[in-house]
């Protein structure tokens, strides 16, 4: 089972009682009406997919109930860190390469 | 003893009287006055369960803190509307939303020597002493259904369940209780 650290409840819970909810740290552009079609196409729909470390926003629905995000490899499907909504990405956790399975933390 | 449920001597289900429920959502600033009207000081810790007074008697409280702002209060089923107007009274001057959840759910008590063991025949949790104490509280899920866990003793488990979910619950717990015999 594959255990996630709830950054609000503090323990490592199964991951069955969480939710993904896409890329973390869109930051959404200004009033619609002065933002291009193209800003907001890219905005709404324009995701990186890289092979390696991305900050993802999860939900630990079936718990506290609260979104935070989470840095994870999705090579290894490693949680690198987990981290409360609203904070920055921890800087040691990239962006950066894959791991190999025997060098995860 | 539930209604489907064959107790054994290693555990037994029983149905929890009539309660009123609550759902307190607030800030922080806002715990100790709640607390003080509601006659039980609210868990400051999250995932922490608190009660004073037996189950269902006169005078009983409870309160679980589920999510950084959110707390249940459990009371008999009588004393409902008196709780609810000194907590809105009180919490006059806090943003807060406090709604009555009574009869959304239900509960249950699980209790005898196997009862951690059986509750992981659908529950993911950590259920040892050492990672899930008694007083924790928390929501999880049991199979497909969610449902609130919180361990009053050793051997303790009260538990929530969605109404609708109920039957589904209690036919897949026995169930796991015909395989553990």
């Amino acid at each position: 089972m594959l255990l996630i650290r709830c950054p609000y409840c503090g323990m490592d819970r199964p991951e069955i009682e969480f939710r993904h909810a896409g890329a973390a740290h869109i930051t959404r552009p200004g009033p619609p009406d002065r933002v291009s079609d193209e800003e907001w196409a890219a905005f709404l729909y324009l995701r990186d997919n890289p092979k390696g470390r991305v900050a993802e926003r999860w939900r630990h629905v079936h718990g506290c109930g609260r979104f935070f995000n989470a840095v994870r490899d999705t090579v290894t499907d490693v949680f690198v860190a987990t981290y409360k909504a609203g904070e920055a990405r921890p800087p040691e956790t990239g962006p950066g390469e894959s791991q190999p399975m025997e060098a995860r933390p | 003893m539930a209604e489907g449920f064959a107790d054994t001597p290693r555990f037994r289900l029983i149905d929890a009287p009539p309660l009123a429920r609550f759902v307190l959502r607030a800030p922080e600033a806002a715990r100790k006055a709640a607390g003080k009207a509601y006659g039980l000081a609210l868990p400051e810790m999250l995932n922490r369960g608190a009660s004073i007074g037996e189950r269902g008697k006169p005078g009983a409280r409870v309160a679980l803190h589920l999510g950084p702002d959110e707390w249940w209060l459990i009371v008999p089923e009588a004393e409902g509307p008196e709780v609810f107007g000194a907590l809105e009274k009180a919490l006059a001057a806090h943003p807060h939303s406090l709604v009555e959840i009574s009869h959304r759910q239900v509960g249950y008590v699980l209790e005898g020597e196997g009862a951690a063991s059986l509750l992981n025949a659908g529950c993911p949790l950590d259920l040892s002493e050492t990672a899930f104490p008694p007083g924790m509280a928390t929501r999880s899920l049991f199979h497909r259904v969610g449902l609130m866990i919180w361990r009053m003793a050793p051997a303790t488990f009260r538990l929530e369940i969605d109404r609708s979910l109920a039957p589904y619950f209690v036919a897949s717990l026995a169930e796991s209780a015909r395989d553990h015999n």
